[in-house]
């Protein structure tokens, strides 16, 4: 048991340089300043991510203030709304994080179609 | 510069009228601008294609990665249908990102550092989405608005949710374009001030001044690296949008 294991390692090992050195598999990277050149700034996400929060905030804002100028009924649409937008906010800064989907860049949209039609 | 030892940052944005009679209708520095880069996109399409050469030179080259570089653009983010949409992706792209190289010129004026500029685009964006959205969905392109999987007692509360998270969008696309050129301008300007005062200060400011003459060098780099790039980020959100519309999530 112990040996068929030690054999399989030692297949899988080969197998794996041996496809490297075919090209087959990219060599593995070490995850150091090539990782980080990779992925967006500190700062790039954090003002992404503040935009993101802040849009669907002032766009809840205008609704429930033009809202209240409308019927007159002021302040309770934007009290109402207010909350709503905080919500979308962390809603569109989710869904830039979420799990499961592939970030929005290109490079990662080549070997995956875009899901089908769905609704 | 408005008063000697104040850094006036923000009046390079001040909109000033030109061409006399036009001026008086509103034809700003802006326009003029808008009007070079649209000129500019033109020449560069329209001249470079005219040799129709197999093994293209500089002109046509540059061309042809433009417009393939944005059609795989297309087509890998929206799909099969992306072409359809790749005329108004192009023009979008190429217009703002002629718009944010133009503003690094001395001079000159990046008219994308306004709002109304940005809002205006993406509002264009974001009805032509809307209208791609319902002519291929009709009515069922509400079910854009409904989360999945989730129960029905929520619903009232997630739908307006997800349609203000909808109509954020049309903030966030405008301001992020904006805001990038407008601080890279400010930057700019204040680094460029503090050459002129240290340099006016006397022997013990050439070193500062020098310091941040280099800071502004690096600088204008920079900011043809965000001219770029937001042109881009400007466009793949745009085709990431017309996805969602043309798929429904």
């Amino acid at each position: 048991m112990n040996k068929n294991q030690g054999d399989r390692a030692a297949f899988e090992e080969r197998l794996r340089t041996a496809r490297q050195r075919q090209g087959l598999d990219p060599r593995p990277q070490p995850p150091g300043p090539d990782a980080a050149d990779s992925s967006p700034s500190a700062l790039a996400v954090g003002f992404k991510v503040s935009v993101e929060l802040v849009s669907a905030l002032v766009v809840a804002c205008a609704i429930g203030w033009g809202l209240d100028r409308l019927f007159g009924t002021r302040p309770w649409f934007l009290i109402g709304f207010v909350p709503l937008g905080g919500a979308a906010g962390v809603l569109n800064v989710w869904r830039m994080f979420a799990p499961g989907k592939p970030a929005p860049r290109p490079a990662d949209r080549t070997d995956h179609p875009p899901p089908p039609a769905g609704h | 510069m408005a008063a000697p030892g104040k850094i006036d940052a923000l009046s390079q944005f001040q909109l000033h009228p030109m061409l006399g009679e036009l001026g008086q209708m509103g034809f700003s520095q802006s326009t003029l601008m808008m009007v070079v880069a649209a000129a500019l996109t033109l020449m560069l399409l329209g001249l470079g294609m005219r040799p129709r050469a197999m093994v293209p030179g500089r002109l046509q080259a540059a061309a042809e990665m433009l417009y393939e570089f944005t059609y795989n653009m297309c087509v890998e983010t929206i799909g099969h249908e992306g072409r359809r949409f790749f005329p108004f992706v192009f023009t979008l792209f190429l217009f703002i990102l002629f718009g944010n190289l133009l503003g690094v010129f001395p001079y000159f004026f990046a008219f994308t550092s306004h709002i109304a500029v940005t809002l205006a685009l993406t509002l264009v964006v974001m009805v032509i989405t809307t209208i791609v959205g319902v002519a291929t969905h009709k009515l069922h392109f509400l079910s854009y608005f409904v989360p999945q999987g989730v129960p029905k007692l929520l619903l009232p509360l997630l739908v307006p949710i997800e349609i203000l998270s909808y109509l954020s969008r049309i903030i966030s696309l405008s301001v992020r374009l904006f805001a990038n050129m407008m601080a890279g301008h400010v930057m700019l300007e204040v680094f460029g001030a503090f050459v002129i005062m240290l340099g006016g200060a006397g022997l013990l400011g050439l070193l500062p001044a020098g310091l941040a003459l280099g800071i502004n060098t690096i600088l204008i780099g920079f900011e043809i690296l965000v001219a770029v790039l937001q042109a881009y980020v400007f466009a793949i959100l745009t085709c990431i949008y017309l996805h969602d519309a043309v798929h429904l999530h």
